[in-house]
């Protein structure tokens, strides 16, 4: 809009104009062009290289569509997507919900206490710790959680210590709730993040909609449920599209944690696209396996904002 | 919980106890953000090589482990990789997404929705889809175990985000300041640098602290571009220390202390420029 009006105003000058428009994409080229060569080139070689049987050494061999096949047939493959699936509700469910109770509980007297003011005392302290787990390397929390697990970690100590030592476990190590406990370090992970995502929300909302509310008698969980949650909607497709796709691009965690065991019941995509690639020697279903979980990435992120925005309206 | 129809008193009533109620779980919430760092930290401070049961307050207090991290255990390479990669990665990150985002966002580009619109799609893809190739390519042209190669690749992976961050930035700048700028006669060039490049410090300033943070985070990435020991990063070499079973846990506990530490103390530093970095949706896999 700038640069049109700029540009109405020197009309005159014609043939120059054109030139001058495509001038500006001198600024964009170097970021076009290592964005290109970076990305979006390895992006599309990793779909040709799908296509392909090959073990990154010998000679590739034409295979068509049989690796996307494998995909889906494979139980492991299908198995790590099914985990992937799983860690949504630990990594993206579970801290929504967490986010939206504290939300609710802090933020409903809007209408009722004082200004935002005596609202946010004391708020500056805690919100840099909830987002602290959010900024340290995922390996090091990974590595923090794998020790927390452990066998004379800090949960089974706690357990025994409080009467419940029958439930003492290897956490990471046991069939039934590894998958659980690496879902859980996830939870940790990100429950501040939406937390504090929906408090900031909150602030933003019209103080008149909660006095409206109040005068037609709602309570503060039709407050909430009629005001609040509404109004949030932007910030829940923020949280919900930042956690879908941390847990199914999901690697870092697994790998200190578990490495995908016991067994393969907390192997995810991720895992998988680097083990077949770089030790299985299987290239061509590694890169398969990618370009299935970036589509199925793109495609639930894609419904995530046309539902957000279509509701909005 | 009280239904709708309350009386005003009433209704402050249940306000007030779902707040204190709030209070309380928001500090119970703290509680279990900080028991897991408190625990290696612990950890950290225990006699070297002797195995650690759940949190147990030091007998004494030593750096001894760090010492020991940082020497015989090699985190001072390890760190000293990640900072040159960070060091690459941030300052070109912000001249090449300030470019493209000022002309992204104040010309009126032939085409230039669409080219936006393809850094755009780039903000979801996660590592797992170009990392494969990446490593035969680069192995090629002799970009493998080259910090070189970490830095051109994690430039493009952060991209599409810086972009469309300092995009979104420019297209809010007052689009006045431009015009009285050209009717001065002030070429493209000098506009971005004398009038709006000063206007977007606070913005250049978050995509900044964001970006040092995926660089220092990054772990798939380095994991396959980068086998030589010498030239890991502080987490891939901190995942590849726990690989070993490594059994010293208080050296370890204090190893992973150090790659949490300088990110924290830029968290720290910076906490309002990544609060809002991070509260408007910021993030890369």
């Amino acid at each position: 809009m700038t640069a049109a009006a700029g540009q109405r105003a020197r009309r005159g000058r014609g043939g120059r104009r054109a030139g001058r428009a495509w001038r500006g994409y001198l600024y964009v080229l170097p970021a076009a062009a290592v964005y290109l060569a970076f990305a979006v080139l390895p992006a599309l070689h990793t779909a040709y290289l799908s296509l392909f049987e090959w073990d990154g050494v010998t000679l590739g061999e034409w295979a068509g569509l049989r690796n996307y096949r494998e995909v889906f047939t494979d139980p492991a493959l299908r198995g790590a997507v099914f985990n992937a699936l799983v860690l949504v509700v630990f990594f993206a469910l579970l801290p929504i919900l967490a986010g939206l109770v504290m939300t609710g509980l802090l933020s409903l007297p809007r209408a009722s206490l004082g200004g935002a003011g005596s609202r946010r005392r004391g708020l500056g302290v805690y919100r840099l710790l909830f987002m602290l787990p959010q900024v340290v390397p995922l390996v090091a929390v990974g590595v923090t959680w794998r020790w927390l697990y452990g066998e004379d970690g800090l949960i089974n100590e706690t357990l025994g210590g409080i009467g419940l030592g029958g439930w003492a476990r290897p956490w990471l190590g046991d069939f039934d709730w590894a998958l659980v406990a690496v879902g859980l370090v996830g939870t940790w992970v990100l429950s501040g993040l939406c937390m504090m995502l929906f408090l900031a929300g909150v602030h933003k909302i019209d103080p008149q909609l909660y006095e409206a509310a109040r005068l037609d008698g709602a309570g503060p969980v039709r407050e909430f449920v009629s005001v609040t949650l509404p109004q949030l909607r932007g910030e829940l497709a923020v949280a919900l599209t930042v956690t879908t796709v941390a847990a199914l691009a999901s690697f870092d965690i697994v790998y200190v944690t578990t490495g995908g065991g016991p067994g393969e019941e907390t192997t995810v995509p991720g895992l998988l696209v680097y083990k077949l690639a770089f030790t299985d020697g299987k290239v061509g279903l590694a890169s398969a396996l990618g370009v299935v979980l970036s589509l199925l990435i793109l495609g639930l992120v894609y419904v995530i904002n046309r539902l957000s925005r279509t509701e909005r309206t | 919980m009280r239904r709708g129809g309350a009386g005003v008193n009433q209704a402050a009533g249940a306000y007030r106890t779902e707040r204190w109620s709030g209070y309380v779980l928001l500090t119970a919430g703290a509680v279990a953000v900080v028991v897991p760092f408190l625990s290696v930290f612990l950890a950290s401070m225990q006699p070297s090589g002797e195995p650690v049961v759940g949190m147990e307050w030091p007998q004494h207090w030593s750096l001894d482990n760090y010492r020991q991290a940082w020497t015989v255990a090699g985190f001072s390479s390890l760190m000293r990789s990640s900072a040159l990669i960070a060091v690459g990665v941030v300052p070109a990150s912000l001249v090449l997404a300030g470019l493209a985002g000022y002309a992204l966002g104040t010309m009126r580009l032939p085409g230039g929705d669409g080219v936006a619109a393809l850094f755009v799609a780039g903000l979801t893809i996660p590592v797992e889809l170009i990392v494969v190739p990446l490593y035969f390519d680069l192995r090629s042209i002799g970009l493998t175990d080259s910090y070189l190669g970490v830095i051109l690749v994690e430039i493009a992976l952060f991209l599409p985000f810086s972009v469309f961050w300092m995009r979104t930035h420019f297209r809010t700048t007052p689009p006045e300041l431009v015009e009285a700028a050209r009717i001065d006669g002030a070429s493209s060039w000098t506009v971005l640098f004398r009038v709006l490049l000063p206007l977007a410090r606070p913005a250049l300033t978050t995509l900044g602290v964001l970006v040092f943070m995926w660089s220092w985070n990054q772990f798939l990435l380095v994991l396959v571009l980068i086998q030589d020991a010498t030239k890991r990063t502080a987490p891939a070499g901190l995942g590849f220390f726990v690989g070993q079973n490594n059994t010293d846990v208080p050296m370890l506990a204090a190893g992973t202390i150090l790659v949490m530490l300088p990110i924290t103390i830029v968290y720290v530093l910076f906490q309002r420029s990544f609060v809002a970095g991070l509260l408007q949706g910021a993030f890369k896999g």
